[in-house]
């Protein structure tokens, strides 16, 4: 009886799905896998591919695992393969963890684009890597910010994301690059990197461990948008705003309330509504093959100019990273 | 924990219609639920029916699957563990720590099945013999276990493993992935021993009411015990498949696992007291599980909704086992 319930339920399914085979859409449909659901981050990053795609006429989708988890977007890049999409856009939480999914979908004709952090020491895993700046220049941009506000003098620490975040990982090597060899920041002293996960909680706990564990801290530096959020609050909350100077990468949006009250002075970051609109821009001109995906090939992207694709197919949004403090801030939203 | 009734559901529904026997079983629950999943998934999205897509997704979820099944028996015997997915992580960092040290892949296998054998050894003597509940002494060894993990593998991931060890989720026979393979194969050999063997009807006898089961001179100890260690060996094996799949490993790898690894169990209608539950059960709600988890991807529904949906599952199967099992007392 169960047997027949279940071919029955199983044909049924079969007929109604068949049913519903719509014809292939002409379009390019791009869908985007951020990081982990819930960091406002990458909101504005999909209102950049959305504006893309009304210009454009591409679909756009965003589908995002719960946790930032080495493994989490595996399922969804599974699952966006079969759906038969033309561009999978995605910030990876693992450098090496998606190498063999991520190739099986281009076998399938998908055009894999990185955005926001690079398949780091994996480049052959994807189409193209489009990042918001020259990360070579975020990491000692990021130096120059704290020691320019501590007097060049004292001890420091970060407040990273995972532990894999290739991204913040490739800022820290060059963060320790410049501390070590660079005469005018000798006297700045890293004496620990805190990992807070991008978990608004974990950050704080580990914000709160690194004020108790290091009392002679005078400056953090949280190249994450959560982690820098987080460690504002816990300075505010702990009155440590004169002791400890905070910066990092933050949206201007979160962190408008802790710079207009003095909690931090300055944060910077680029734009990553500008990201998604590249992307957009260059995944609808490859698959249309107005533009030809190779190092040295230009193409234009309204409001942002002339766009080169570099070596190792990477294609910086913008050169430098954007400053903002009290002067600024009011002029950004996102 | 401790009843007296007989072992197994189906002993004493023989007196009833085979029809009503069948109805009034856990599993058939779970498996109503699943031909309902595969219709709804079939009508969330027309890219749900491919029987290659299911059966790819399904490798992400075996290895839970496989070590779920070892831990129904677990479970019918009367006691729990929750360590499985940190054994997992701490024996797939031995390996890769092993390997990276220059130590042959095959005898870094070798160590990392060992250390299962161990950590497996520990939990069963830290019940069995030091007479502590297996929930605590597992929370325990969980945190200690993925503790020793973090500490060996740090930080960073471990990977660069040699071609062949890597893509075992890719390698197929007759258009099985080979961890589906070693599920579907490990269900039928555990089915067949719980089923069919001696050690089967003990292990639930054991469950059922262990004071009786050591006067009728079951060696309650050394079945446990045993169930233990393979515990530890069925989750370094699945941490294997785990690291070749992923072709790294971190000492987070199956983080949260063991919690998914019990919902399996559960929804399969094993009663969590001990003494009840199938292999069957088991093995149909991991293919539940893929199913709507496979099902509410491809449909694009946001994963706020699909870990909803999990809960609710796990409270609804939870009642009408409770229910079934009650109804089949009277």
């Amino acid at each position: 009886m169960f047997k027949r319930l279940t071919q029955l339920g199983l044909s049924l399914g079969l007929a109604v799905a068949g049913a519903a085979v719509a014809h292939a859409a002409d379009k390019v449909s791009i869908v985007y896998i951020p990081k982990n659901t819930g960091n406002p981050y990458f909101d504005s990053l999909e209102k950049g591919f959305q504006d893309g795609c009304a210009k454009l006429g591409c679909t756009f989708d965003a589908q995002a695992p719960a946790t930032a988890d080495a493994t989490s977007q595996i399922p969804f890049i599974t699952a966006q393969t079969q759906r038969g999409v033309s561009v999978i856009a995605i910030s990876p939480n693992s450098p090496d963890a998606l190498n063999q999914v991520l190739d099986r979908a281009r076998e399938r004709g998908i055009l894999v684009l990185a955005v926001n952090g690079d398949l780091v020491g994996n480049l052959q895993h994807r189409d193209a890597g489009i990042l918001p700046v020259d990360f070579t220049k975020t990491g000692p941009g990021q130096v120059e910010l704290l020691g320019s506000e501590i007097g060049y003098k004292g001890d420091i620490a970060i407040l990273s994301a995972t532990t894999d975040a290739p991204d913040q990982n490739t800022w820290i090597a060059a963060m320790k690059d410049v501390l070590a060899h660079n005469p005018k920041y000798a006297k700045m002293k890293l004496l620990t990197i805190a990992y807070g996960d991008d978990d608004p909680q974990k950050s704080t706990t580990e914000m709160e461990a690194l004020i108790q564990k290091y009392p002679t801290l005078k400056g953090v530096i949280s190249p994450t948008t959560v982690g820098v959020a987080a460690a504002a609050q816990v300075i505010e909350t702990a009155g440590k705003a004169k002791q400890i100077t905070l910066t990092g990468l933050g949206t201007p949006n979160q962190m408008r309330p802790f710079i207009k009250d003095g909690t931090v002075h300055a944060i910077q970051l680029w734009s990553p509504y500008n990201e998604g609109l590249l992307t957009a821009y260059f995944a609808v001109g490859v698959k249309s093959g107005a533009i030809k995906n190779s190092p040295g090939t230009t193409f234009e992207v309204p409001g942002l100019g002339t766009v080169t694709i570099g070596p190792d197919h990477i294609i910086n949004t913008q050169a430098e990273l954007t400053t903002f403090d009290e002067s600024n801030i009011d002029k950004y939203n996102f | 924990m401790t009843t007296n009734l007989p072992p197994s559901a189906s002993s004493q529904d023989a007196s009833k219609p085979l029809w009503r026997a069948t109805l009034m079983r856990p599993e058939t629950m779970t498996l109503v639920l699943l031909v309902a999943a595969i219709i709804v998934g079939s009508l969330l999205s027309r890219f749900f029916d491919s029987l290659s897509f299911i059966l790819e997704s399904a490798t992400y979820y075996s290895e839970f699957s496989i070590v779920a099944l070892v831990l129904t028996l677990v479970i019918i015997s009367g006691e729990i563990d929750l360590s499985p997915a940190a054994m997992m992580a701490l024996s797939a960092c031995l390996f890769g720590s092993a390997f990276q040290a220059g130590v042959p892949i095959g005898l870094a296998m070798v160590i990392s099945i060992v250390s299962g054998v161990v950590m497996g050894a520990f939990n069963g003597f830290m019940v069995l013999w030091l007479r502590l509940p297996s929930l605590m002494v597992t929370i325990g060894t969980l945190t200690m276990y993925r503790g020793l993990a973090q500490i060996l593998a740090g930080d960073r991931s471990i990977s660069k493993f040699p071609t062949w060890f890597v893509g075992v989720d890719y390698r197929e026979l007759y258009g099985v992935p080979i961890p589906v393979l070693i599920f579907i194969f490990a269900s039928i050999v555990l089915a067949v021993v719980l089923g069919t063997t001696i050690l089967g009807r003990q292990i639930y006898q054991i469950g059922t009411s262990e004071v009786a089961a050591r006067y009728a001179g079951i060696k309650v100890r050394r079945i446990k015990f045993m169930l233990f260690v393979s515990m530890g060996v069925v989750s370094a094996i699945c941490g294997l498949i785990a690291t070749s799949r992923l072709a790294s490993v971190r000492y987070d790898l199956a983080s949260g696992g063991e919690l998914q690894m019990v919902l399996i169990v559960m929804l399969g209608g094993t009663y969590i007291f001990g003494g009840r539950g199938t292999i069957l059960g088991t093995f149909i709600a991991s293919w539940l599980l893929v199913i709507i988890a496979t099902g509410m991807t491809v449909a694009d529904i946001p994963v706020t909704y699909q870990l909803t949906v999990m809960g609710l599952l796990l409270i609804v199967s939870i009642i009408s086992t409770n229910l079934i099992y009650s109804r089949n007392q009277a």
